[in-house]
């Protein structure tokens, strides 16, 4: 079943002098109930601009963005939040992007105070706490600042954050491009587990195509706002077809020597 | 030793041959209120001629300022132990003589090409001035500005020379960088996170250029990374650097093969692959420590699942084993040959 349908979506900024520029070209592409959809390009290849698109922080210039029947771009009362509830969103900045004035249970309940899940604060800060244990923060600390927290850790809290409305769709922009190894495998795990737990649904966008290939069970290539190829991890990793999808996977480096030197030899004697 | 062709397939070492840089028990500290930290604590280690070393570890865990005190580029803090290139005491030098050693026998990239360059001369202005500095005339060094571009691939070299950094796409002003850190013709050229911040395919040319100019003029490399795939294909030997110190030492091939340090191990099971499928990736638990609250004893013990009462209470020094150097009291096993 279909859950999120982007059909023809145009996106352009005005630019300094000329003409504005386009950043998203006649993208289409839905996402199934239940599967994990990776979103991949370079940097400047618009998958920030997607996702804005489709968590309504921005309106297409044409196109539709429509989750489970609701039209996004022109959703409003009731409607508007049922899509504010169900649809999250996970930045990449663990810093930037949460209010540094609200404490980690502040923070992680607010969702269920502004959509009105659970009017008793006793209630939310249990459910809060609930939650930090989930994504393997001690709840001890559901008083302290972000910025008390590591940049892993912050980016626990907003992944309980994203969770506490019970969502379908999560959005991912990069969760973990700013963690090092140790943490980034952590966070991956963690998505993992949750989206196990809560049966969701999500659109994990990265510029690291081994860590699309380890989450992602359907990938879609974008180039210049464009995408230029779409399927599954066996077709796009097993057997790209796109000249351009097989030039970004060529350049991915391996972690291992001895593959490394066969893949070199093998392009010196292309 | 286990010695295989390392993966450039430049020469084996010269037994006897002094290496080019020596660093002898380097410790790096701050000031911090009454207390002196060691943001370096005890480094040693050496680079033969023609060599490329990776350096590699978490952020946080020193490299970046064990780079920059191998050129005395950290004003405020203080470094002890020794720092032998080319057979100068770098900590010894004057800073007359330590200026000519800046770009002369060692250059150094950066992250961050922008806050090397500056946005309002002309990129060919400088590339020269490094050169001019040493007395080179106007001309000579216009003529090698150009000759190194040309080098780095660098199209319409001489049309680029008269152009702006912001006129520059992040690529290319790796490359114009570079190029102000290969004119002076270095003996070490340390590259600090080069391409972290590029595309894959951008990153891809780069290194594919850093591997052809250190192999053709017979370069020594010191290269700090995060990305493990990097060390993989670029680097003769890693280094694995935490919490200050360095816990491993190896070739690329035996220490990808088999990591003697659970933390190196670690950090290899942690990385997601773009040639195989993986249902599950290996976490290393917890964090990097904080500088200021490094643990007694092994500092990586906190997060280890090898560690037993020894490493809570005594620090273990880097040793000879197998070939390796490794700095821990219980090791993992050694590869099955
Ligand atoms: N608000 C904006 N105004 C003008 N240009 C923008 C704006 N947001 C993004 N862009 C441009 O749109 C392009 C795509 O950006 P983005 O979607 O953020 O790419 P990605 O997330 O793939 O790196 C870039 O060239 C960027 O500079
Ligand atoms: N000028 C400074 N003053 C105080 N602490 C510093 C300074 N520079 C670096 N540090 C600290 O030293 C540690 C090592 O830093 P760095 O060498 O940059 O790490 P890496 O490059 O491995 O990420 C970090 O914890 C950093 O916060
Ligand atoms: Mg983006
Ligand atoms: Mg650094």
């Amino acid at each position: 079943m279909k859950l999120f349908t982007l059909d023809s979506v145009c996106k352009s900024f005005a630019a300094k002098t000329g003409n504005p520029t386009r950043v998203l070209n006649d993208v289409s592409f839905d996402v199934a109930t239940g599967e994990t959809l990776g979103l991949v390009g370079e940097s400047g290849s618009g998958k920030s601009t997607i996702a804005k698109c489709m968590l309504k922080l921005l309106r297409p210039d044409s196109g539709s963005v429509v989750f489970d029947g609701i039209d996004v771009p022109n959703a409003r009362g009731a409607e508007l939040s049922r899509f504010r509830r169900e649809v999250q969103l996970v930045f990449q900045d663990p810093y930037g992007s949460l209010n540094p004035r609200m404490t980690a249970g502040e923070l992680i309940a607010e969702g269920l105070l502004v959509h009105g899940l659970e009017p008793n604060g006793a209630a939310r800060r249990r459910q809060a706490q609930h939650l930090m244990g989930l994504v393997g923060l001690d709840p001890d600390n559901i008083d302290r600042y972000p910025n008390s927290f590591s940049g892993g850790q912050r980016q626990r809290i907003a992944i309980a954050r994203a969770l506490a409305c019970r969502p379908r769709l999560l959005v991912c922009d990069e969760p973990v491009a700013a963690l090092d190894v140790s943490v980034q495998a952590q966070v991956i795990n963690l998505l993992q587990d949750m989206r196990a737990e809560f049966d969701l649904t999500v659109v994990f966008i990265a510029h690291d195509l081994a860590v699309v290939r380890h989450l992602c069970q359907r990938i879609i290539v974008l180039h210049r706002g464009e995408i230029v190829e779409q399927g599954s991890r066996e077709e796009i990793f097993g057997n790209p077809r796109m000249p351009y999808t097989q030039s970004l996977l060529a350049a991915v480096p391996i972690p291992d020597p001895v593959l490394a030197q066969r893949r070199r030899t093998a392009v010196q004697e292309a | 030793m286990m010695m295989q062709p390392n993966p450039a397939g430049r020469p084996a070492p010269v037994p006897g041959e002094a290496p080019l840089l020596s660093v002898d028990n380097l410790c790096v500290s701050i000031r911090v209120d009454d207390r002196s930290v060691n943001i370096v604590d005890g480094v040693s280690f050496s680079i033969r001629r023609g060599e490329r070393v990776a350096l590699v570890g978490e952020s946080g865990s020193g490299k970046s300022v064990t780079a920059r005190a191998l050129m005395r580029l950290e004003r405020r803090m203080k470094a002890t132990g020794s720092i032998v290139c080319d057979g100068r005491d770098i900590l010894k030098l004057s800073d007359g003589e330590m200026r000519r050693v800046r770009g002369g026998t060692i250059g150094m990239v950066f992250q961050d090409p922008m806050s090397f360059l500056d946005p309002l001369r002309t990129i060919g202005d400088q590339i020269a001035e490094t050169l001019r500095i040493r007395g080179v005339s106007r001309r000579d060094a216009e003529r090698k500005a150009l000759h190194i571009l040309d080098e780095l691939k660098v199209e319409r070299a001489a049309e680029r020379l008269t152009a702006y950094p912001h006129e520059f796409s992040g690529g290319m002003r790796q490359r114009v960088v570079l190029a102000m850190a290969l004119i002076g013709d270095p003996r070490l050229l340390i590259a600090d996170e080069p391409t972290t911040a590029l595309d894959v395919r951008v990153q891809d040319q780069v290194l594919a250029l850093l591997d052809e100019i250190s192999r053709s003029r017979g370069l020594s490399v010191l290269f700090i990374t995060h990305d493990l795939g990097i060390v993989a294909g670029f680097a003769d030997r890693v280094m694995v650097m935490y919490a200050g110190s360095v816990v491993e030492d190896g070739d690329v091939y035996s220490t990808f093969a088999a990591p003697r340090h659970p933390y190196t191990r670690g950090l290899l099971d942690a990385v997601p692959r773009i040639d195989r499928d993986s249902d599950r990736l290996a976490s290393i638990r917890g964090t990097p420590p904080h500088v200021f609250a490094r643990p007694q004893g092994c500092p990586f013990h906190p997060r280890c699942d090898r560690a037993f009462e020894r490493c809570v209470i005594e620090r273990p020094v880097l040793r000879e084993l197998g070939g390796m150097r490794v700095a821990c009291h219980r090791p993992e096993p050694e590869a099955a040959r």
